[in-house]
């Protein structure tokens, strides 16, 4: 389903180029729950966003549902994130301006493909039920990523893309986060990407990969 | 479509949740529509009656053929040059006294009235039958009938006795003008075989040479696109449209700073629906769609408002117009389909405008958030330094045009580029000053409070701009209007010598009159005064004939004279000309000038120049019994009185019983005065209602420039309270901060201020209605207006100031939990 | 309503009409003013002596008149051409006439020239008493603007010659000096011309034997001509019946030096009512009899959205006359404010010659 090959991605910082990936090959197969661990700067986040197509690769390629992802002009891009990814990051990444509601199905009606029994499943199984007319400033962490989470699994994506999901979240909070992510993305059967730093939590999933100096160790 | 609509609700999602910044924006646009298409409205609506005017049977528009010295000739050369192949079509003009109004009459021969003439009153298009034949009609304005107050049909009987033919409505003629057959008008008027004029048609059929016809009789006046009163009232318009102009840009101001603020707090959503897969295309195609529709919804609501402002403001338009070049405008306000459509495309284009910075920096936004460091100081210092340099090349420009220019134009040029350059130098100004400040500190708090108002500087900058240009175009009008009306004053003093003026119906009834007053004791002199009409370069310019008397030797203004100029006037070979002729002419003191008379050309030379404020037509003053001379025919209806003081409601009285003299013909000093006084204040009313909505709208600039930056200044001020500072405290430092900005920027503009005064009375003036005033400033008008400003930037900083006050300490708090 | 309906011969009699400029909308008007009674003007009755110069001049009392030149012309290269002059008179109201513009006479002039590849006109109007327009009996002179008909010095009242002959529109002029050696003619009976079986008729007589030389100028080209031309002068007061929807006139020049004045009036029923004179080379008029005269259109020309008779057959048996008539230029359309369509004809058959045809209401 996810095919990574050769991928590499430098930066330019201060004059420098910094090589973030040197060649990074991966697979994840359908329905496969993967953790990327590796420490600060080791290009985690990178890979997720060259992944996700909100960055462009220097080389190799991303093949993700039959499509090669460098290929795809922005718009492509942007439907493929539409379609066929859910993207959950450390911030939440709520809209202010919507509630709870209308953040759970924001992604899905631009989709196109709102259903609301399973809208209606998410928020049962998200325990979201009586914060749906809340805006995101009023709510905690732990509502916040829930949300988060459930807008991205609301298309029922191919892959659902997480970077860091629980960093801002306090431990018991993150277990339970992290357990109803694990519980959804087998009820929908999609594949799982979770970039994190914690060994802990890397192990609750089926594969751990390790990113060591721009490549898979 | 669904898709588009759905990222719409989103984006839109954020007006909901600030009302107060939509608020904002709207108010922006709506203002700035408002007043632009106010002013639009009223130039359209004056610009097509000067059409009506114009299309009068032989306005400008219309080659014609007129007496050599502009008076009326024998009908005989019409025929004449009919049969000599002449396209002519005769037209007899007067001016006739209905019910105490002066109509103008016009009589028309349909017959040969040219067809193209035509996109004038449809006569001659199936019904001059009825116009013809008697009893024939007398057509007239709408307007005209209502304010004669009577129905279509109704005969209309003169001053002078004769009656009029039935009324009937021809919409397209301005109001004040009545038409009639020329034979109808020749019998009206007393012109019997005598015209004014022949309109020349396009028909080109072989014909003689005019003077072979007409010898030096007659004159060719070529046709001019432009109508005299289009000319005459350009200058009105010019300054109505800057104004219009001044307020739209003030209104943009806000709509900016109000599009760049929600830009700012719908970033992360932006970039979460791009995350979500909507494409940058897309994305930027919704928010453009946004803010049409915003746009288009304060595009028809400005446009209302438009509609109302220049209702409300009409009859002070109409008024002055009367006053200054005697232009009628009908008092209803009537509009073109196009007035709309350009209304709603200026608040579109101005929201575009406006929205600019903004909507390219989504158009390039990047969905990831790139490290860079906060780098607003060296950000600021660079964008300050780059608009100093333009602010200079505008400032440079402005300087260039009023050394190079010499049009109302080029004035106004002067005018913008001034306030143009120093809007843009404000925020250096506003820098430096509080840079200053920030030295000169001892205090830690305060140095914190120069350094954080430095910081807000370019968030405020708009908003001050805004108040400054306000400031400044109120100082100039302000004081232009206020040296007008005592300049006007003292003149009216001096030119309103006599004590009762009187105007007899005809010359035996003003001897009579001058007889019977000649044996009263209380009368000490009798001025008599006359005027003959003439022309110099096709402009009309009036002649007055000033007895010489010691009234007007010592109270009549002069601006500029010769050395005895009252002692030359005496011979009748020397005039004194009006300002507003000499700036025409390029005239000075010891020129000659030759004017067309009866008796051949008639050359004065020049001994002084006096100030005849408010009148349309160039004037010359002669010696009484010279004019009389030259002018023969002149009615010498027109007499001045001295009369001892406290005698004058009697002598009044007198006249009244014994003539049957009654307002009209019979007027003292302090009433005509006060008419006067009247009649030019209102020329400046649209002006300083202008000026007072541009203030207004400057401080609503100022007002949500500080609403939205006091959300984001929570960061800055938490800290501060976290230290030990109460709630209380700091927000009277907010207030204080405003406060200092504000005045900074109110003392900056009170310079600039006086210099657009200057700008407005010795370039503008004088090139738009011919007279240059006297440069006065009035320091009491001038700490008003500072007042005015501290009060507004009091009320604009209150509100946050308030909410800051009574914040949750929670809110406070939060600032360092959830650092953003 | 038809508004295509007859105004009078020469277009020119609906009271009001001729105010109106636009041709259509007055034609109805002008036809309103047409079936009203002559109340108030002078009544056309028979056996009026005619004088002259007097009758040259114009007749106030009456509602319409007009003075009406066609000469039929031939060019140095040979080329046939035609010339019309036309001035018109019209009373808006009876009564005695009223002094400056206050005179209740309206002129109306029209010119043309016709060759076989052009034909150009122009009109104008003017209003009377103050001299714009008007006729002189003596000296005689016929005018409006700049277009005059004028006796020249030695003017014969017998024979209205010689006269000098102007006008000009935008793109043509013309000045052309007419000769006569026979005295004027009066047609109808004696010059009370019947116009319908009731007591529509005009006082009418004629100039057939004009000889015309001078010259044409077209876009700024002179060019010399000659010919003969036809003086018609007429006036009345009701000239035609209400159920009258146009005419056809002919005024022909005869090889024999004959001439023939033809005209059919056509009404609403169908029916025609048809009169003319035979003038014989010495000037002698007699009247035709309605039912001797045969009047057939035999091709049609299609202008402007009319279709309009251009040839004809003739036919007087009593005078053995029997030919064909056709256009110079089948396109001689009037486009004035009254449209009507006049221009130079040529005929051969049992006589041949040349002359005009007026065709009127089509």
């Amino acid at each position: 389903m996810l095919s990574v090959r050769h991928l590499t991605k430098t930066y330019r910082a201060a004059g420098e180029q910094v090589a973030v990936l040197r060649g990074v090959n991966l697979e994840i197969a359908a329905g496969e729950r993967v953790a990327l661990t590796g420490e600060s700067g080791s290009g985690k986040s990178t890979l997720l966003h060259l992944i996700a197509g909100l960055d462009r690769a220097d080389g190799g390629d991303i093949r993700l549902a039959d499509k090669l992802v460098g290929d795809l002009t922005d718009a492509g891009r942007a439907e493929l994130r539409r379609d066929r990814l859910g993207l959950v990051f450390q911030q939440f990444n709520l809209i202010p301006s919507l509630n709870v509601e209308d953040n759970l199905a924001f992604q899905a009606r631009i989709a196109g493909r709102h259903e609301p029994a399973w809208h209606a499943e998410l928020v049962e199984r998200l325990g979201l039920g009586h914060l749906l007319k809340r805006y995101p400033e009023q709510l905690s962490g732990g509502q916040q990523q829930r949300v988060a989470i459930g807008r991205a699994l609301a298309v029922k994506p191919l892959l659902l893309l997480a970077d860091e999901p629980t960093g801002n979240l306090d431990e018991a909070t993150a277990d339970q986060v992290l357990a109803l992510t694990r519980d959804l993305v087998a009820r929908t059967g999609c594949g799982f990407l979770m970039v994190t730093h914690s060994a802990r939590l890397a192990a609750t999933l089926d594969r751990q990969i390790n990113l060591h100096a721009g490549l898979i160790a | 479509m669904s898709r588009i609509i759905w990222i719409l609700a989103v984006l839109l999602s954020h007006w909901r949740r600030h009302p107060m910044q939509l608020a904002t924006l709207l108010i922006g646009l709506i203002s700035a529509t408002a007043l632009w298409s106010g002013v639009q409205a009223l130039n359209q609506q004056a610009r097509s009656s000067y059409d009506r005017a114009a299309a009068a049977f032989g306005g400008a528009r219309t080659p014609m053929l007129a007496g050599k010295d502009g008076a009326a000739f024998p009908q005989r050369l019409f025929t004449d040059l009919r049969r000599a192949g002449w396209p002519v079509s005769p037209v007899v003009e007067g001016r006739l006294q209905i019910g105490g109004r002066s109509f103008r009459l016009l009589g028309i021969e349909p017959v040969t009235l040219p067809a193209e003439i035509g996109n004038a009153p449809a006569i001659g298009k199936g019904n001059s039958q009825a116009f013809i034949a008697p009893p024939g009609q007398t057509l007239a304005a709408p307007e005209t009938l209502s304010e004669l107050h009577e129905p279509e049909g109704a005969s209309l009987l003169a001053s002078n006795g004769a009656s009029l033919p039935p009324l009937h409505v021809q919409p397209q003629l301005a109001p004040g003008v009545l038409v009639v057959d020329i034979g109808v008008a020749q019998r009206l008027l007393n012109m019997p075989d005598r015209i004014s004029r022949l309109l020349v048609g396009p028909a080109k059929e072989p014909r003689l040479p005019l003077e072979t016809v007409a010898g030096d009789r007659l004159r060719l006046v070529a046709a001019d696109a432009e109508s005299d009163l289009e000319r005459l009232t350009d200058s009105f318009h010019l300054n109505l449209t800057a104004f219009g102009l001044l307020s739209f840009f003030v209104g943009l101001f806000i709509v900016n700073s109000a599009i760049g603020l929600a830009f700012e707090q719908r970033l992360p959503m932006l970039r979460t629906l791009r995350a979500c897969g909507v494409s940058a295309c897309l994305l930027n195609a919704v928010l453009l769609l946004e803010l049409v529709t915003l746009a288009l919804a304060a595009g028809i609501i400005g446009l209302v408002c438009g509609y109302l402002i220049a209702g409300s403001l009409l009859p002070d338009v109409a008024a002055s117009l009367r006053g200054l070049y005697g232009a009628e405008i009908p008092g209803q306000l009537t509009l073109k389909p196009q007035w709309w459509i350009a209304g709603l495309a200026i608040s579109i284009l101005g929201a575009l405008a406006a929205a600019a910075a903004s909507l390219t920096k989504a158009a390039r936004l990047p969905i990831l958030v790139a490290a860079q460091p906060q780098a607003w100081q060296q950000q600021q210092r660079r964008w300050l330094v780059i608009q100093c340099g333009v602010a200079l090349v505008v400032l440079i420009a402005a300087g260039g045009c009023l050394w190079f220019g010499d049009s109302l134009l080029s004035g106004f040029a002067v005018l913008a580029a001034l306030l143009l350059g120093a809007a843009l130098a404000l925020p250096a100004l506003l820098e430096l000053a509080l840079s200053l400040g920030q030295r000169s500190a001892r205090d830690a708090l305060v140095a914190w409070c120069w350094a954080d108002s430095r910081q807000q500087l370019s968030g405020l900058s708009l908003a001050l701009m805004a108040l400054l240009l306000a400031l400044a175009v109120n100082v100039g009008v302000g004081t232009m209007v206020e040296t007008f009306s005592r300049t006007f004053i003292t003149w009216l003093d001096g030119r309103l010598a006599a004590d009762v003026y009187i105007n007899a119906s005809d010359d035996a009834r003003a001897n009579e009159i001058r007889a019977w007053l000649g044996q009263r004791p209380e009368v000490q002199a009798i001025l008599p005064g006359g005027r003959a009409e003439t022309e110099i370069n096709g402009a009309p310019v009036e002649i007055l004939g000033l007895p010489d008397h010691a009234t007007y030797r010592d109270h009549w203004p002069l601006l500029r004279s010769a050395n005895n100029a009252w002692v030359r006037l005496r011979p009748g070979d020397t005039g004194f000309v009006s300002e507003q002729l000499a700036r025409r002419l390029n005239l000075a003191i010891g020129d000659h000038i030759d004017m067309p008379a009866p008796g051949g050309n008639w050359t004065l030379e020049i001994v002084g120049i006096y100030a005849d404020y408010g009148n349309p037509k160039g004037q010359v003053a002669v010696n009484f019994a010279a004019l009389t001379r030259r002018f023969p025919n002149i009615p010498r209806t027109r007499l001045g009185l001295r009369v001892a003081p406290g005698e004058i409601p009697a002598l009044m009285s007198a006249l009244q019983g014994k003539f049957g003299l009654d307002g009209r013909n019979l007027i003292d000093q302090a009433t005509l005065k006060a008419d006067s006084t009247r009649i030019f204040n209102r020329t400046f009313a649209v002006t300083t209602a202008l000026n007072s909505f541009t203030l207004g709208i400057a401080g609503v600039a100022l007002l949500t420039s500080l609403l939205t930056l006091s959300n984001s200044r929570l960061p800055q001020l938490a800290p501060l309270w976290a230290i030990g500072i109460t709630r209380r405290q700091l927000a009277s430092i907010e207030v204080l901060k405003t406060m200092s900005v504000a005045l900074i920027t109110t003392l900056l503009a009170l310079p600039l201020g006086l210099l657009v005064a200057w700008c407005l009375i010795a370039v503008v003036n004088v090139k738009a209605f011919g007279w240059r005033l006297p440069f006065d400033v009035f320091p009491l008008q001038l700490l008003e207006l500072v007042g005015v400003a501290m009060l507004a930037a009091l009320l604009a900083a209150l509100i946050p100031a308030l909410k800051l006050s009574r914040m949750q300490p929670a809110n406070l708090v939060k600032v360092f939990a959830n650092e953003r | 309503m038809n508004d295509r309906r007859l105004i009078s011969r020469r277009v020119f009699t609906g009271g009001a009409a001729l105010l109106g400029l636009r041709p259509r909308h007055s034609l109805a008007q002008g036809f309103a003013g047409l079936g009203e009674k002559a109340d108030g003007f002078a009544a056309v009755v028979p056996g009026k002596i005619f004088s002259f110069p007097e009758d040259l001049g114009s007749h106030p009392d009456y509602r319409i008149e007009w003075w009406y030149i066609t000469a039929n012309l031939v060019d140095s290269s040979g080329a046939a051409c035609g010339v019309q002059w036309t001035l018109f008179r019209q009373a808006s109201k009876p009564g005695p006439e009223q002094q400056g513009w206050a005179s209740q006479q309206i002129w109306m002039g029209h010119a043309a020239v016709t060759r076989m590849d052009l034909h150009r006109f122009s009109e104008k109007f003017a209003r009377g008493g103050i001299g714009q327009a008007g006729v002189n009996a003596k000296p005689f002179e016929a005018w409006i603007d700049s277009w005059e008909m004028r006796g020249l010095n030695g003017l014969n009242d017998r024979t209205v010659a010689p006269l000098e002959l102007t006008a000009s529109g935008a793109d043509f002029s013309y000045a052309l000096r007419l000769g006569a050696d026979r005295p004027l003619v009066l047609q109808g009976d004696g010059g009370y011309s019947k116009k319908s079986e009731r007591e529509q008729a005009s006082y009418y007589f004629s100039q057939p034997f004009f000889t015309a030389t001078g010259r044409i100028t077209i876009d700024g080209k002179p060019v010399e001509v000659s010919g003969q031309a036809w003086l018609d002068r007429e006036w009345s007061s009701q000239p035609l019946a209400s159920d009258q929807t146009g005419w056809d006139w002919f005024s022909l020049h005869l090889n024999t030096n004959e001439k023939l004045m033809l005209f059919r009036l056509r009404q609403n029923d169908g029916t025609d009512y048809a009169s003319g004179n035979w003038i014989s080379p010495a000037g002698t008029s007699e009247p035709i009899a309605p039912a001797q005269i045969k009047m057939t259109p035999t091709a049609f020309t299609a202008t402007e959205a009319r279709r309009l008779p251009t040839a004809w057959r003739i036919e007087i048996p009593t005078r053995g006359l029997a030919i064909e008539t056709t256009a110079l230029n089948a396109r001689s359309w009037m486009g004035t404010s009254f449209p009507y369509w006049e221009g130079p004809i040529r005929f051969a058959g049992s006589h041949n010659g040349m002359g005009y045809l007026e065709m009127t209401g089509y």
